[in-house]
């Protein structure tokens, strides 16, 4: 027997739409979910309080000073090295055994999963490197963790510069180092800053790579040599060692709104940059 | 005027890849005169242009032979720093190419990179190249806008008077009207015309009529060949090679 | 510009640690001893690892049954039947997925997918079922985006031949479209494979984290990374050893699926 073509299409398109719209509906689940049952516990209380019996009670303050820093350091490490290799790959070289080499680590390294990350940190970082569970191991660690994305998106922003740019840059004396600084930098920075971002929200959400290199502590950092504990390992903890649900859900609404935020922020910055290339 | 001889190509020739773009040109730059070069697309002309100020040396994938002289050094000589020879020998681009930024940073771009910090000194750069382009007076009281707002015919002048700002000594421009309207072309031959007793000039057009105007001496270039060289007057009127007759006349695909 | 060589210098300060951790701990334990036994109790000496070997593919394998079908059909539909302006709505939503982080999933099995298998099926919902249903949504995004690159990277001509041929938009997309674009998904697929088989904290909720080869799909299981990740804390001398010998594995694992994924692009690139 044979199906009629229109028949068929008419199938596979119901097919692949409930495909998409199953995997909408979960997205919408886990968000609606999570909001649902956190939102109601957040409150100021619980944003800017200590936590009490390790999380049963009181806030999270701690750990969101945790999140804040941790990836603000790490970015503070990857971007010289990761817009440096971008440079490097597009204005100093063509493709050469070099690039290529770097081009493949930089593949690699964006393949691994974060408990070979964790496994890193701990035993070099905090075990050889005698720094033990502190803001900069862990820092050190999601560093190395975003490099691939900071280096990715910086190459591209950076070869999205019309040529032109730096063809007249050069023509009026300059030198490349020069034109890199005056013209190719500030022109790729929008999608510098995108990468910026998915970087964060990457850290923010990150557990294993953090709970072994910078520890869990709930106490205040006063220094990047202190251990932090940030609100996914927090949340993490909180799960799975059954200490409090209801603090879970609301440490889980403030990460995942977080992540959200952060991600919403790099999407729009990407869409203007987008739209004004193409302009 | 004098006839001292500003720029000499012996023997240039340009490959890219395996293409070869110009084929042992040998031709002399006056001072103080305006040098058209002629010729039908790909023969060649923006190749000899880019030669000129070592622009070429960005292509990786491009390889020079022969050598030009820029009075009587070789600039393709090891030692001979390209930076400091384009700060010498200025250029402005078929399509007018403003940097994202205000026209008056467009403008003192090259200065600011040679050290000049004085706000006085950029200041009057910045009148005195937009004068000699022939811009001043539509722009002065818009100075710190984006040069991206600016229409194509005022933004290929301001190219050019962000290279008078260097203060060079040669002007390489290459097809700078070939997107312009008729009034903004003639502003801008106005100004090469004014512009020549100070600075020396070569000036590549697709529009032989252009070259006819204000050229002193015409070169025709064919396939990466230098057909014909000589006063603009002979060559538009009594060209001694056919192809250049057929060329100058119209009768060329 | 020695800044340009971190990633590299990276890559391989993280191998060389791992491997001087791992590699003469299973030397010393023997290859079979770690890769075959089932007897894994480190206070008593024993250290293999074959549960979790079967229990990590298997979980994969269960995550891309889900993920991949999905995935690759919700690429289709973004990228062949939808107009523009809502794939350009719909994909950064589901580009979200991403950005949820992995405890997030895992809390979700734990409180919502766990006890429905649990009522649903028997078991003790805590399984590899479990973990294979919320690691198959886990790398939908990789899957999705990657597969929707490809095939927007497929020339317009196929389209069209295809279509003034004759042929309904369906049949342009499986005779022509996924055709031109299979080493690409493949990659996709073998991509999203590599984020499963690595994946730690949303297993280590959703798993149970029985060191068994498991019978059925509702049997709790022990990953390779949960191992690591459950023991890491609290271990020391040998028993570490082991979680970075584990670790080796694990690392051996994901490059081979890099380099899989790398070689299907190639040849897409190299078909063309
Ligand atoms: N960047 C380049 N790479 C390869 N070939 C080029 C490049 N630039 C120019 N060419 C080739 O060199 C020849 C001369 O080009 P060009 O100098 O641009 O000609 P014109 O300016 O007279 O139109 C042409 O055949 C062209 O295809
Ligand atoms: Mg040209």
């Amino acid at each position: 027997m044979r199906i009629p073509p229109r028949n068929t299409q008419a199938l596979a398109v119901t097919l692949l739409a409930g495909a998409t719209g199953l995997t909408l509906a979960v997205l919408v689940f886990v968000i609606v979910f999570i909001l649902g049952k956190g939102l109601p516990v957040i409150s100021l209380g619980f944003l800017f309080d200590n936590p009490q019996e390790m999380g049963k009670a009181g806030g999270i303050f701690p750990t969101l000073v945790g999140t804040l820093i941790l990836p603000l350091v790490a970015i503070l490490i990857a971007l010289p090295a990761g817009v440096g290799t971008a440079v490097y790959l597009s204005e100093y070289t063509g493709d050469n055994l070099a690039t290529r080499i770097i081009r493949f680590g930089t593949d690699c390294l964006a393949g691994i999963p974060s408990i070979i990350f964790g496994l890193f940190g701990f035993i070099f970082f905090v075990t050889t490197l005698k720094m033990g569970w502190c803001i900069l191991s862990g820092a050190l660690t999601l560093a190395i963790m975003v490099l691939p994305t900071i280096i990715r998106t910086a190459e591209e922003a950076i070869r999205a510069v019309p040529a032109g740019y730096r063809e007249v840059s050069c023509s009026l004396g300059a030198t490349r180092w020069e034109t890199v600084l005056k013209v190719v930098l500030p022109n790729a920075l929008p999608g510098i800053v995108t990468g910026i971002m998915l970087s964060i929200g990457r850290c923010i959400g990150e557990t294993a790579a953090v709970i072994f290199t910078a520890g869990a502590s709930l106490r205040l950092p006063h220094s990047v040599f202190d251990s932090t504990r940030t609100m996914a390992v927090h949340f993490y903890i909180l799960a799975r060692e059954g200490i409090s649900n209801e603090n879970a859900y609301g440490t889980a609404a403030v990460l995942i709104l977080s992540v959200l935020l952060v991600n919403s922020l790099s999407y729009w910055m990407m869409n203007r940059f987008i739209a004004r290339r193409t302009k | 005027m004098t006839d001292a001889v500003k720029i000499s190509n012996r023997n240039f020739s340009v490959f890219y890849g395996a293409i070869q773009a110009l084929r042992g040109i040998t031709l002399d730059v006056l001072a103080h005169q305006i040098l058209g070069i002629i010729g039908p697309a790909g023969s060649g002309k923006t190749a000899l242009l880019r030669s000129m100020n070592r622009l070429n040396d960005l292509n990786p994938n491009c390889r020079v032979e022969g050598q030009i002289l820029l009075d009587g050094e070789d600039i393709y000589q090891p030692e001979f720093d390209a930076v400091r020879l384009r700060k010498r020998v200025g250029m402005v681009f078929a399509l007018p190419v403003p940097l994202p930024l205000s026209l008056f940073d467009n403008i003192v771009y090259g200065p600011r990179l040679s050290g000049i910090r004085a706000r006085a000194r950029l200041n009057e750069l910045v009148e005195r190249s937009l004068q000699a382009a022939f811009l001043w007076d539509e722009v002065k009281d818009r100075l710190q806008t984006s040069a991206l707002r600016l229409s194509g015919g005022q933004q290929q002048r301001l190219c050019l008077a962000r290279v008078l700002a260097m203060e060079p000594e040669v002007i390489l421009l290459d097809e700078p009207c070939s997107g312009l309207d008729p009034i903004s072309t003639s502003r801008i031959e106005e100004a090469l015309m004014a512009l020549k007793s100070k600075y020396t000039i070569v000036l590549v057009t697709n529009n032989t009529k252009q070259a006819a105007r204000v050229a002193d001496t015409t070169a025709f270039l064919l396939q990466g060949e230098l057909v014909e060289v000589g006063p603009t007057d002979r060559i538009f009127t009594a060209p001694k090679d056919q192809r250049t007759n057929d060329y100058v006349s119209g009768r060329f695909g | 510009m020695a800044l340009a060589f971190t990633a590299l210098t990276s890559l391989l300060l993280i191998a060389i640690f791992i491997f001087k951790e791992g590699v003469p701990f299973i030397a010393r334990v023997g290859f079979r001893d770690f890769l075959l036994s089932s007897d894994w109790r480190p206070q008593a000496g024993h250290f293999g690892i074959y549960p979790m070997i079967v229990a990590s593919l298997l979980v994969t394998l269960g995550a891309m049954l889900v993920g991949a079908p999905l995935g690759i059909a919700c690429a289709v539909f973004l990228n062949e039947f939808v107009s523009k302006p809502v794939t350009r709505v719909i994909k950064p939503t589901i580009e979200l997925l991403a950005g949820i982080p992995s405890v997030v999933y895992g809390f979700i099995g734990v409180v919502v997918v766990a006890p429905l298998i649990r009522s649903q099926f028997g078991g003790p919902g805590l399984s590899m079922l479990c973990a294979s249903l919320i690691l198959g949504v886990m790398v939908l995004p990789t899957i999705i985006s990657i597969s929707t690159d490809v095939l927007a990277s497929v020339p317009n001509a196929y389209r069209e031949g295809a279509l003034a041929l004759g042929a309904t938009r369906w049949q342009s997309v499986h005779l022509v479209i996924l055709k031109a674009a299979r080493s690409g998904i493949v990659a996709a697929v073998i991509l999203g494979m590599g984020r499963a088989i690595g994946e730690t904290m949303a297993v280590i909720m959703v798993a149970g984290n029985t060191v068994q080869v498991p019978r059925s799909a509702l049997d709790s299981v022990c990953t390779l990374t949960a191992k690591i990740a459950m023991e890491m804390g609290s271990a020391t001398g040998p028993h570490r050893q082991a979680l970075f010998a584990i670790g080796v594995v694990l690392f051996l694992m994901i490059m081979m699926f890099n380099a899989l994924a790398m070689t299907a692009i190639k040849k897409r690139f190299a078909g063309k």
